[in-house]
């Protein structure tokens, strides 16, 4: 539904949330659990998920692990890094404070 | 991300893609299992290819990938033109190489202070005087007596050191049946305190232990001899060990590092000054170097006064004591004596004195090639990017910018750098210590200090890459500003481009003929110094230099060197006071007709059997025989007289050349008294002494008592002489005698012409790397211009030229810088023929042969070199050439 190509800032804190709660998830679980977790409001896309994904592994947010599925093929696992793990701290409070903000303006302005 | 992972992805790009494509071919697998079609997952990512290099252009650097793949393009090119290429890295290799090998030997044997306190403070003592012809002589030895003298002068001022000649000696440790040599330094008291050294183990030598002669049997041993030797045991402190007529203990090892005053010599063991007894009250024994250290606050200058007043002195007393009607030139000549005081930091020893100057020439001609190489790299270069430059230009059109292009120029240039570098620090690896076994006979091997390690590969490298971008740079920057337009249309070219190349090429040239130039003359030299006639046959023969405890009868002598006859394998023997050409000299003055000769034959005491042995011919008379006496004073002092064999060149001067047989000559057996002398034989020239002097004037008396001499051994060819068995039977032979030497006379001979040996050795070398660098560097400037004048010279063909056409002007245009180049470097090496004219032997560099032979070689390889290019301009089809653009 609403393709959101402007989440990007927000992407990678909702990227970071899921993953502080489900360790070892790859790119399309973290797809999924967006979508279904807003309801179906938030949708990603592809091409929009692994470059944030891979740039957040860069910046060191994130680590990567291939995890050998039983069908033999392998899955790229993502989690949290420490790092990663204060980053979403100080974001999430950023973000909840600026929803807040606008959320009040919305309702007396 | 870590920075080592970004590097191992640049490294395996291939590997990082599979991977990203792995992780998303796996995420459609999930879609598609959860439901959504394969189709629509697909699509959902896009421009697949965008994401990827989006996503990978994250995990890469984009530099370090161009860099790899620039490295890997230089690779490929530098194999394409295999043997351009691998002739640049192996010049350039061996031209760094060779200027790290001459300058590790020089600064192991001229630079490098001792291992001591203050080194700067030290200097040496020489006397500079001139003989009688003028020519300079040089003495640097002196006597117990003048060192007591100038000790107690100076005691104030300075102090004085004994420092010996490390001299090879033969010692028996307890416990070895083998007599071992070692080397033995005799050193004053003094010595280890001023130069501030502390023992290693033990303690050292200090004054106290030079005081009463023969009264301190004490030995300080090297740290290398207490490694070599003891295997570093404590235990190696307290033993003894016999030599001479003393026995002697070890009290002490010196520091590490230390091994005497000596480059090229390693002492093993330091004994005390006084110990050596036999010398201490022999004025004209001189055994050891001065070195003096000044006190503070008194200069150099002064005690050089002092020293000076002191000899001048010495001479004037000792004109006194000379035999009437000595010429005024002699006497001049004795008073011109000058003391010199000069730095002793780095040591002093023989060696450095003989190579001192050969290195410096060394050093010119490895500085010489390694410049060749240069222009070799920078010509290179040139052509390359020029030959290249359709390419080059194609890259710029398409976004190359200018400062991938330097990048791209810069590594290659970096390879050549690096590969070269490698192979230029194993050659100098190997190079010097080969360089050092050319300095001296394996008899008595040079031992140098040199430094092992990673400074070799340091300044090998250093001087490689500075070369290669000092000179590949310059190219680069150029070949990257030229305009692609105007190279893919085909224009011309900068004149300015040609012209450089073709003086670079004139410097080439230059170089390689002065070092043509200066190596004909050395390997001339060296050929005119070895095939001196010596006037006896020195092949198979050996020469047993012994000694007994007191002086033995010469009958005895004589009778042994008869029995040594009988063993296996001998053809003749005979035993004289040392061998010819061993350095050693024993001159008599001599009166003909009541008058002193000028000149003084040189003496040598003989056995019979002696020309038989040493094959020197027979002109006249008879050999010696039992009853043959030297010219000598008996018990009353009255001279008593005895009889001669002299050489051609005694008859020639006294004897107008008429045979000297039954004549008679008077000889001074002491300051005033004459002996008559009957020549009963008259033999051929032998060379006395050395290979640079004329033949001497010489005159054979018969051999009487000695207390040492040399045995001389022909044995029959094809059957050479075992020395360990000489060693033991000798002494059965003449009983209480020791073998001090066994060496063959071709090493005595040898050892006179190392130096120039050396020379010409490395001089051909070096030639032959200047050669070849010219060759490649008039290979590559010819090819150039063939290849960028192609479409030129196939509308001349087409319009009617004929290849002989083609041909000539192609080659002509290289011929300016040849003939210029010529003439400079023979310039060049007229100028250095000059301040090396000591060390050449009747050879001249104005004389034709020099000149006209490396023009010669040049030309050889000039037209070698150019054959190929000027054979592919003449093969150029002009209708093929003229249809590819």
């Amino acid at each position: 539904m609403a393709k959101n190509d402007n989440l990007q800032g927000s992407l990678e804190l909702l990227v970071l949330k899921i993953l502080s709660t489900r360790p070892r998830l790859h790119g399309y679980g973290i797809l999924n659990a967006i979508q279904v977790l807003s309801e179906d409001i938030l949708r990603v896309e592809e091409g929009s998920l692994y470059p944030a994904l891979h740039r957040m592994e860069e910046t060191g947010l994130i680590k990567g692990q291939w995890v050998p599925q039983e069908s033999g093929r392998r899955l790229r696992g993502y989690e949290l890094t420490q790092r990663g793990e204060e980053y979403l701290k100080s974001e999430e409070i950023r973000w909840t404070t600026v929803a807040g903000a606008v959320q009040r303006i919305l309702k007396f302005a | 991300m870590s920075w080592l992972t970004r590097f191992v992805n640049a490294m395996n790009p291939d590997r990082a893609r599979r991977e990203l494509e792995e992780e998303l071919n796996s995420h459609i697998e999930e879609a598609v299992r959860h439901g959504r079609s394969p189709d629509e997952a697909r699509r959902a990512f896009g421009a697949a290819l965008r994401h990827q290099d989006e996503s990978s252009d994250v995990r890469i650097l984009p530099w370090l990938e161009s860099l790899v793949s620039d490295i890997r393009f230089g690779l490929r090119q530098l194999a394409k033109r295999r043997g351009v290429s691998a002739a640049a890295i192996l010049s350039l290799a061996l031209a760094a190489g060779a200027v790290t090998g001459v300058f590790r030997l020089v600064e192991a044997i001229i630079l490098r202070p001792l291992p001591i306190n203050s080194p700067e403070k030290l200097h040496y003592a020489e006397i500079w005087a001139r003989d009688r012809e003028g020519k300079p002589s040089v003495q640097d030895d002196f006597d117990y007596p003048h060192f007591q003298r100038y000790r107690d002068l100076l005691k104030t001022q300075a102090d004085l050191l004994l420092l010996a000649y490390s001299a090879r000696q033969e010692l028996i440790l307890p416990g070895a049946e083998q007599p071992e040599r070692f080397h033995r330094q005799y050193v004053s008291g003094n010595v280890f305190p001023i130069f501030g050294l502390k023992p290693a183990a033990g303690r050292l030598l200090t004054p106290e232990d030079d005081i009463k002669p023969g009264g301190h049997p004490v030995a300080v041993i090297s740290h290398h001899y207490w490694t070599r030797r003891f295997g570093r045991d404590p235990a190696a402190i307290g033993k003894t060990f016999r030599y001479g007529k003393h026995v002697y203990e070890i009290v002490g090892v010196a520091p590490e590092g230390f091994v005497g005053t000596e480059p090229g010599v390693m002492a093993d063991a330091f004994l005390p000054s006084v110990m050596n007894v036999d010398a201490l009250d022999k004025p004209g024994w001189s055994w050891f170097r001065i070195w003096i250290r000044p006190k503070a606050d008194v200069s150099v200058s002064t005690i050089k006064q002092r020293l000076q007043a002191s000899l001048t002195n010495e001479r004037r007393e000792q004109l006194k004591d000379w035999i009437a009607g000595t010429s005024k030139e002699r006497i001049d000549a004795h008073l011109s004596a000058r003391v010199q005081l000069l730095p002793a930091a780095a040591g002093v020893s023989d060696l450095q004195r003989r190579f001192r100057r050969p290195l410096l020439i060394l050093g010119i001609l490895a500085a010489l090639v390694l410049l060749i190489a240069c222009a070799n790299v920078a010509n290179l270069r040139a052509a390359q990017n020029m030959s290249r430059a359709r390419e080059l230009a194609v890259r710029a059109s398409i976004g190359a910018g200018r400062g991938r292009l330097v990048q791209l120029a810069l590594v290659e240039s970096a390879l050549i750098a690096i590969l070269a570098s490698v192979i230029g620090t194993v050659f100098a690896w190997f190079s010097v210590p080969y360089v050092v076994s050319l300095l001296t006979p394996e008899e008595n091997p040079v031992l140098l200090v040199l430094d092992a390690d990673w400074s070799l590969l340091a300044f090998v490298s250093t001087l490689a890459l500075v070369i290669t971008f000092l000179f590949g740079f310059a190219p680069a920057v150029r070949a990257s500003s030229l305009q692609p337009a105007n190279v893919l249309k085909g224009g011309e070219d900068p004149r300015s481009h040609q012209r450089f190349i073709n003086s670079l090429l004139g410097v080439q040239v230059a170089f390689c003929m002065t070092v043509l130039f200066v190596a004909g003359l050395l390997v001339s030299s060296f050929a005119r110094l070895v095939h001196q006639p010596l006037g006896f046959v020195a092949d198979n023969l050996l020469v047993i230099s012994t000694e007994t405890p007191r002086k033995t009868a010469g009958d005895s002598w004589t009778q042994s060197a008869r029995q040594l006859r009988q063993f296996a394998g001998v053809e003749s023997s005979a035993v004289s006071g040392w061998a010819l050409m061993s350095g050693n000299r024993w001159t008599v003055a001599v009166r003909n007709n009541g008058i002193v000769s000028e000149v003084s034959p040189v003496a040598l005491d003989i056995s019979p059997g002696f020309f038989a042995t040493m094959r020197i011919p027979f002109l006249g008379g008879r050999d010696f025989r039992p009853g043959d006496r030297q010219p000598n004073l008996d018990e009353d002092q009255r001279p008593t007289p005895g009889t001669a064999i002299v050489n051609e060149a005694l008859a020639r001067m006294w004897f107008k050349g008429d045979s000297p047989v039954g004549k008679s000559l008077e000889v001074y057996v002491s300051k005033d008294l004459v002996a008559t002398v009957e020549i009963v034989g008259y033999v051929g020239d032998a060379r006395y002494r050395n290979l640079r002097d004329p033949i001497y004037p010489t005159l054979y008396v018969p051999f009487e008592d000695r207390g040492n001499a040399s045995f001389l051994l022909r044995s029959q060819p094809g059957r050479p002489l075992d020395p360990s068995y000489l060693r033991s039977e000798i002494p059965r032979v003449l009983p209480g005698s020791r073998v001090r030497n066994v060496l063959s006379q071709t090493a005595l001979v040898n050892q006179h012409s190392i130096r120039e040996r050396l020379l010409a050795t490395l001089a051909v070398f070096f030639t032959a790397v200047a050669l070849i660098l010219a060759g490649m560097g008039l290979y590559g400037v010819l090819t150039y211009s063939v290849i960028r004048r192609r479409r030129e010279i196939g509308i001349r063909m087409a319009l009617g030229a004929r290849s002989q056409d083609v041909v000539c002007r192609v080659a002509l245009q290289v011929a300016l810088p040849l003939l210029l180049g010529s003439l400079t470097g023979i310039a060049g090496g007229l100028a250095i023929e000059r301040p090396i004219r000591a060390l050449l032997f009747e050879t001249k560099g104005a004389e034709a042969g020099m000149l006209v032979l490396p023009a010669l070689a040049l030309l050889l390889v000039a037209v070698a070199a150019a054959l190929p290019p000027v054979t592919q301009a003449a093969r150029v089809d002009p209708a093929r050439t003229l249809r590819a653009d």
